[in-house]
């Protein structure tokens, strides 16, 4: 279903969206974002003085798990906008909540293996990988947790007598868009922190 | 829903403070923008003024070396962010949809929230003057000069934080500029006969969006190093302070052309209706300021020449900031082609843009001078570059957004600026410039270093100082004629009709000041110049309805909330957790409170 269609009322010169096409847009600016900090570790993988280092400390299968989980809240996800777009409700929000859940796991990982890796002696401060991992797998995890948060406040509007109303479809697309792309980030940040060897 | 009722003559008269406080009218934001930009344009401008004093004479004693470092770290930062960014915004606002033919920008909430998160911004930096010392780093705020050890106290916290608000605050606003032009064109208005100040709009806009992201990041280091004992720019653990310049000038540079951009379409604008003919190559001025757009993203390391870099990327960049010359060129040329053979009219706007190409020129071939490495390394922090950036900044950015006033003011206010009182307006300013920045290649020439707070005499700059020192008070005279000029104005009745330059653009269709839903209908555009299309094909304009039912947004007091929100996460970023925890609290209050706001 085009957006021309769910929100035909609006005249846009595109077609598309005045709020879907702004989100594009945002996320071509967090591809610099997240460009920036993945070159800075890039940058700094080798460079400490002192240890830890990564390969003592990663956990590959544990993160392979988390990454499995958020990688399953995309498929959620794309079920609620499916069902918001097809006027099936409870399919929408039951995929939602499973969205929200599935995330909220992810970050429950992200801070044990934080909580782990201070505990085994690495901190912000203790050398460039310490440094560089935690700004960008933390800036990483803000932006989960700032989508768990916009995606419970779509979750609370919902249950609300009128529901989203005619753009329900629109705002679930705008959302998944926001959530889609911080899963590909991730993907990212697993290969290079994680996969490939330094 | 609000429903404003209003006929042809009738518009909403509200200038009470908390109109102002509250409004989402896109041309008012416009003026917020304009008036402060313009304060801060002063405030930079008595920075400079104080600069210049010290250094008119050798060994001078006005300043000492620390409040020095202050000063021209500031009036960078004043002039770059607090003045032309906005200044620039202040025409984006009021024009984007009047020249496009829509009633507002597409979100017209944000575009007041990034109003108050600019000021937020600007007054979190200036503050600092009053709160231990303003940022003396400089404005690129080179590791080491910006680490824990050499920059002591907060002034170097006030510099990563003024900056990301400010930065925030861009970045909204070009979202939303960016969403309007693309999506809120008038029936007819394709992308090929946009303004061409619409097109170099988007391209800056483009530019904030992609690079105001990399100086974030830079920014959250560098702030993470101060505060949380990161290494990130400290070489003693393993940190590389060349990758706190990488980062910088992949926002610098791009930031240039963010500056001087706008002026550029502004003239392309103005040359056109002041020498009666439609401007001259319109697809080539508006590929070239995209081709300067995307080349400005790969010429970043020619700031960098000196700082070892091996030969391979020297000649990458530059060869890159030396093919920037050919789109600049291609732009020159066409401006000269359009007053080519058409019937100029010397107003004072026509002089402002007239001197922005011959000025812009000059800093144009300077600039490529030092895009080549064994001249800039001669050069490098030499006042040759000051001379350069002047040039371009003053020369082309100020004094293309003064000919966007002396234009546009009859559609913004209904009256004309004085055009005698222009006149030595401009003269002066010219004259005044010139003679302060000229003598800089000769002083740069000659070894003079910049951000050095006083010199000895005996190296023969002594008169070339001398002189521009002078020539820096004719030029502020200069402003304060324009002051004079806009209070005396401003007293006046409103005569200028919709149209009185016959202008070709969508603007001078309306109403002079435009109502608040600036078109009782919405044009139809048939022509890259519309009206001009229209006047010569006599077609008229449509008859606006007896009684207009338009919606507009209501105003709306979430922004500045949330505005005042986002100000408090930034001082408390300076000061106590505790006001950042605060902030974030009526962040998100005030963020349930606009999403559950009623609007249409």
């Amino acid at each position: 279903m085009s957006e021309a269609v769910t929100h035909a009322e609006h005249h846009t010169s595109t077609g598309v969206d005045n709020r879907m096409l702004m989100m594009w847009i945002f996320l071509a600016s967090e591809c610099l974002f997240f460009g920036s900090l993945i070159s800075t570790y890039l940058i700094y993988q080798g460079e400490s003085l002192v240890g830890p280092l990564p390969g003592e400390l990663l956990n590959i299968p544990i993160t392979s798990a988390s990454t499995f989980v958020l990688l399953m809240s995309s498929v959620t996800m794309v079920l609620a906008v499916y069902g918001a777009q097809h006027k099936e409700f409870l399919m929408m929000k039951l995929n939602l909540l499973a969205t929200i859940i599935l995330g909220t796991i992810f970050l429950g990982f992200q801070v044990v293996e934080f909580t782990e890796f201070v505990h085994h002696g690495l901190l912000l401060s203790t050398n460039q990988f310490g440094s560089s991992f935690y700004l960008l797998t933390g800036l990483h995890g803000t932006h989960v947790g700032i989508g768990v948060i916009y995606l419970i406040s779509l979750l609370i509007g919902s249950s609300r007598r009128n529901g989203l109303g005619k753009d329900a479809g629109l705002n679930l697309e705008i959302a998944g868009l926001y959530w889609h792309f911080v899963d590909i980030v991730w993907i990212v940040i697993f290969t290079i922190i994680y996969l490939i060897p330094s | 829903m609000a429903t404003a009722t209003t006929s042809m003559s009738q518009s909403h008269q509200k200038s009470g403070v908390w109109d102002w406080l509250t409004t989402v009218d896109h041309k008012k934001i416009g003026v917020l923008y304009g008036v402060s930009g313009f304060s801060f344009l002063l405030l930079g401008g008595i920075e400079a003024l104080l600069i210049r004093t010290q250094l008119a004479v050798p060994n001078g004693t006005v300043l000492d070396a620390e409040l020095y470092n202050q000063l021209f770290t500031m009036h960078a930062l004043t002039m770059i962010f607090m003045a032309i960014m906005p200044m620039g915004a202040s025409f984006f606002n009021y024009f984007i949809p009047l020249m496009i033919g829509a009633r507002d920008v597409a979100f017209p909430r944000l575009n007041a929230l990034s109003y108050w998160i600019f000021l937020s911004g600007a007054l979190i930096l200036t503050s600092s003057f009053i709160f231990g010392g303003a940022p003396d780093g400089g404005w690129f705020a080179y590791a080491p000069l910006s680490s824990e050890d050499y920059a002591v106290g907060r002034a170097m916290d006030f510099y990563t934080v003024g900056l990301v608000v400010l930065g925030l605050s861009s970045l909204m606003a070009s979202l939303n500029f960016a969403v309007t032009i693309i999506n809120m064109r008038a029936p007819g208005m394709t992308m090929m006969r946009l303004p061409v100040f619409m097109w170099m709009t988007i391209v800056v806009n483009f530019l904030l969006i992609l690079s105001l992201p990399v100086i974030t990041v830079a920014l959250a280091q560098l702030y993470f190093d101060r505060n949380f004992a990161t290494n990130f720019f400290s070489p003693a653990q393993g940190g590389d302070p060349i990758l706190w310049q990488h980062l910088f000038w992949v926002f610098g540079h791009p930031e240039v052309y963010v500056l001087i951009l706008p002026s550029m379409g502004i003239i392309s604008e103005v040359l056109p209706v002041f020498s009666r003919k439609p401007l001259f190559g319109y697809a080539a001025i508006v590929f070239a300021g995209v081709a300067i757009a995307v080349l400005g993203f790969a010429v970043w390391s020619h700031h960098m020449f000196t700082t070892g870099l091996d030969t391979v990327p020297k000649i990458v960049f530059s060869a890159s900031t030396m093919a920037i010359g050919v789109p600049t060129g291609i732009k020159i040329f066409n401006w000269l082609g359009t007053m080519y053979g058409g019937q100029i009219r010397f107003t004072t706007a026509m002089y402002f843009s007239v001197s922005f190409i011959a000025l812009f020129t000059i800093g144009g071939i300077s600039g490529v001078m030092h895009g080549s490495p064994p001249i800039d390394t001669q050069q490098q922090d030499t006042y040759f570059i000051v001379a350069h950036l002047h040039y371009v900044l003053f020369g082309g950015a100020i004094m293309g957004i003064f000919a966007g006033i002396y234009y546009w003011f009859p559609k913004m206010t209904g009256r004309f600026l004085n055009e005698t009182l222009g006149k030595i307006n401009f003269w002066l300013m010219f004259f005044g410039m010139n003679l302060t920045f000229f003598p800089m290649h000769f002083l740069g020439l000659s070894g003079m270093p910049r951000r050095v707070y006083t010199y000895d005499s005996g190296f023969g700059w002594d008169a070339w100082n001398m002189v521009a020192t002078i020539g820096s008070y004719i030029l502020a005279f200069g402003i304060l004629i324009f002051l004079f000029n806009f209070f005396k104005t401003m007293r006046q009745e409103p005569t200028a009709g919709n149209n009185p330059w016959d202008g070709a653009t969508l603007e001078w269709a309306t109403s002079s000041p435009p109502p608040e839903h600036d078109f009782d209908v919405i044009p139809e555009v048939r022509d890259r110049d519309p009206l001009w299309y229209d006047r010569d094909n006599n077609i008229q304009q449509p008859e606006p309805p007896e009684e207009n039912h338009i919606h507009l947004p209501p105003p709306s007091y979430m922004p500045l909330i949330m505005g005042f929100g986002v100000a408090l996460i930034g001082i408390g970023a300076l000061s106590h957790l505790a006001m950042t925890g605060l902030g974030v609290a009526v962040v998100i209050y005030s963020i349930w409170g606009w999403v559950l706001e009623p609007i249409d």
